[in-house]
């Protein structure tokens, strides 16, 4: 498969006043397109750094980030966020859905970005939330739904656009142990059957599971790689 | 226009914060929307084109008085149909509580005021009766007036040779105001300039201003010139204006409108900025993650100000707008209590043009530092919480 993330000699440190604080040493990593990665560690290894980094969110202290051929590192601040609108859906701990907006709403929030009609963003936020299995709640606030369908709605806003890749950050971290399944098994489906490529970061071993395979930091620095069961 | 739901929603996320916030919106420019036309009325009366009634006063002080003789000298001026004069008398009803205009008036001043409408066999009585007196249906309503009751005022400027500050006068008749917008000029009422000039002890031969009613066609700017210039250089010199301006000046005798106003506002809109800037802080400051977000899925750095900044817009101009929108609803009762002075239907034009300015300005203002905030965010920081 071709490679869709490069990462050569990555960085990052963190300068709080005099204290510096490097959590990413010198990593290379290459993703292909079409993986299924998760990313595990103890806390503090760098996991949400390094994803922060691919997402393009924050930015390298050193090295580079290719992804789809494309050098995010260099990129200024209103190119990065032309890129992650294009590229890249966020799929977040606790969610972090509007709450003043309903299901339907939240989803449509990235395509607001693009040239679409209202009447094209709403087509294809329902096709998302049917997607995702909440086509009878797109009417619903965040509020009214449970946390896993919350979690879902997410989903399908991080999906919406049509990204490459998904990069979810402790997705199932506040759900219990059956919405995260549904949750994983729901990520497991649109990186088969869909093709994307999806990183999450995770503390749970049976979330890692539904990876291709696992990457382990520790300390700033990648240990080892497993293959999954799944 | 496809961002208005969001903005929409961000602004009545705390119903009840943005409701308070609003109804302080919607208080200060109904203020603003009154006090301003207020304002306006009193500084528009200047320009004489156009007018066909005119007011002949001291050009020094409203307060200074001309001399009679100079009633037939305007009436000979081309241009001038008719002319009356009256003299402020100050009098007082009972206490000085129940104040209400009452002054005195030369023959013809009805004549020039048709739309003070007093039944023929009335205004013959008044006519007939030395100390007769005319009051506004108002006035008489209030106080219980009817024709033929004796009304007792006190001088409080000019006394009585006779009877000392003690004044009597004979209702003998009413009149109405045919225009709804002017029942306020129903407060009045006049007597005789006759009995006053007579009577008082003060000297006689003077009258406090001259009104003229201009002929069909006339060149309202230089009758007013002509006017003018028969007392030039003397120690009477007049002025001629219109009867706004007369009486914007009369009532700047007692303050200075547009000192007041601003000032008034002036505090209002302060206050307004602490407390719309406030609201818009603590609006942003709850938001930080879904702002964080909506970086996070690609609105660029303007986006989120824009966002912030037209929200912020929005709120005043909501408020703004009913505000002013209910300032005019409330206008011709303004304009009916002023007992005259004011004479405005509406909130006028200008009014408007100011306020909008302001609701954009103050919204702009209030806005921009939490929409600056918003636009510094640190995606990272603001999704771990720090």
């Amino acid at each position: 498969m071709n490679t869709l993330i490069e990462i050569h000699d990555l960085s990052k440190v963190y300068e709080r006043g005099k204290e510096r604080l490097e959590v990413l040493h010198h990593i290379d990593l290459e993703i292909a397109e079409g993986d299924f990665m998760a990313l595990m560690g103890p806390s503090g290894s760098g996991k949400t750094t390094l994803l922060n980094l691919i997402g393009g969110l924050d930015s390298p202290s050193g090295g580079s980030i290719t992804i789809a051929g494309q050098r995010i590192d260099e990129m200024s601040g209103g190119e990065l966020a032309r890129w992650r609108a294009a590229n890249v859906g966020f799929v977040f701990q606790f969610y972090n859905l509007m709450p003043t907006l309903s299901a339907q709403k939240n989803v449509e929030l990235p395509l607001l970005l693009t040239r679409l009609s209202a009447s094209q963003r709403k087509r294809n936020a329902a096709v998302a939330l049917k997607l995702v299995g909440l086509d009878d709640r797109a009417t619903h606030k965040p509020n009214e739904l449970s946390g896993g369908q919350q979690q879902r709605v997410a989903i399908a806003r991080a999906i919406v656009s049509d990204p490459t890749l998904l990069v979810c950050d402790e997705p199932t971290g506040d759900l219990d142990r059956a919405s995260a399944e549904e949750v994983l098994t729901l990520l497991q489906r649109l990186n088969r059957e869909h093709g994307k490529t999806i990183i999450i970061v995770t503390h749970d071993p049976k979330a890692a599971d539904h990876a291709t395979y696992t990457l382990h930091l520790d300390k700033g620095t990648l240990a080892e790689q497993s293959a999954a069961v799944a | 226009m496809k961002y208005l739901h969001l903005i929409w929603a961000a602004l009545f996320r705390s119903k009840t914060r943005t409701i308070l916030t609003l109804l302080s919106v919607v208080a200060a420019f109904l203020l603003f929307g009154m006090l301003d036309s207020v304002r306006v009325a009193f500084a528009s009366g200047g320009d004489v084109a156009g007018a066909n009634r005119m007011v002949v006063t001291s050009r020094f002080s409203i307060i200074q008085p001309l001399p009679y003789s100079l009633n037939a000298r305007i009436q000979a001026v081309p241009g001038v149909k008719q002319v009356a004069f009256a003299n402020w008398f100050g009098g007082i009803y009972q206490d000085p509580k129940n104040f209400f205009p009452n002054f005195a008036i030369g023959p013809g001043f009805f004549e020039l005021y048709p739309e003070y409408r007093i039944p023929a066999e009335q205004l013959e009585k008044y006519q007939d009766t030395r100390t007769g007196a005319i009051v506004g249906a108002a006035l008489a309503e209030r106080f219980g007036w009817t024709v033929g009751d004796k009304i007792p005022l006190q001088a409080t400027i000019f006394p009585n040779e006779t009877s000392g500050n003690a004044w009597t006068f004979d209702l003998a008749g009413i009149f109405r105001v045919t225009d709804s917008k002017r029942r306020g000029e129903e407060n009045q009422m006049m007597f005789h300039w006759e009995y006053f000039d007579e009577a008082n002890a003060f000297g006689s031969g003077n009258v406090g201003w001259y009104i003229v009613k201009l002929a069909d066609g006339a060149d309202a700017n230089e009758v007013a010139q002509t006017i003018d210039g028969i007392s030039a250089n003397s120690d009477h010199e007049t002025k001629t204006q219109t009867e706004q301006a007369f009486n914007q000046a009369f009532l700047e005798q007692f303050a200075d409108v547009g000192l007041i106003v601003s000032a008034i506002m002036a505090a209002v809109f302060f206050t307004l900025l602490l407390l719309t800037g406030n609201t818009m802080a603590q609006a942003v400051r709850e938001r930080i993650p879904e702002l964080a977000v909506l970086k996070t899925i690609g609105f660029s750095n303007r986006a989120v100000l824009g966002l912030v900044l037209v929200e912020s817009i929005l709120l005043v101009l909501i408020g703004g707008l009913i505000g002013l929108a209910l300032a005019a609803v409330l206008m011709p009762g303004v304009s009916a209590s002023s007992n005259g002075l004011i004479n405005l239907p509406t909130v006028p034009a200008q009014t408007w043009a100011m306020g909008i300015v302001l609701i954009l300005a103050i919204g702009l203002v209030v806005g921009m530092l939490p929409a600056l905030r918003a636009m510094r965010l640190n995606i990272v920081d603001a999704l771990a919480g720090r």
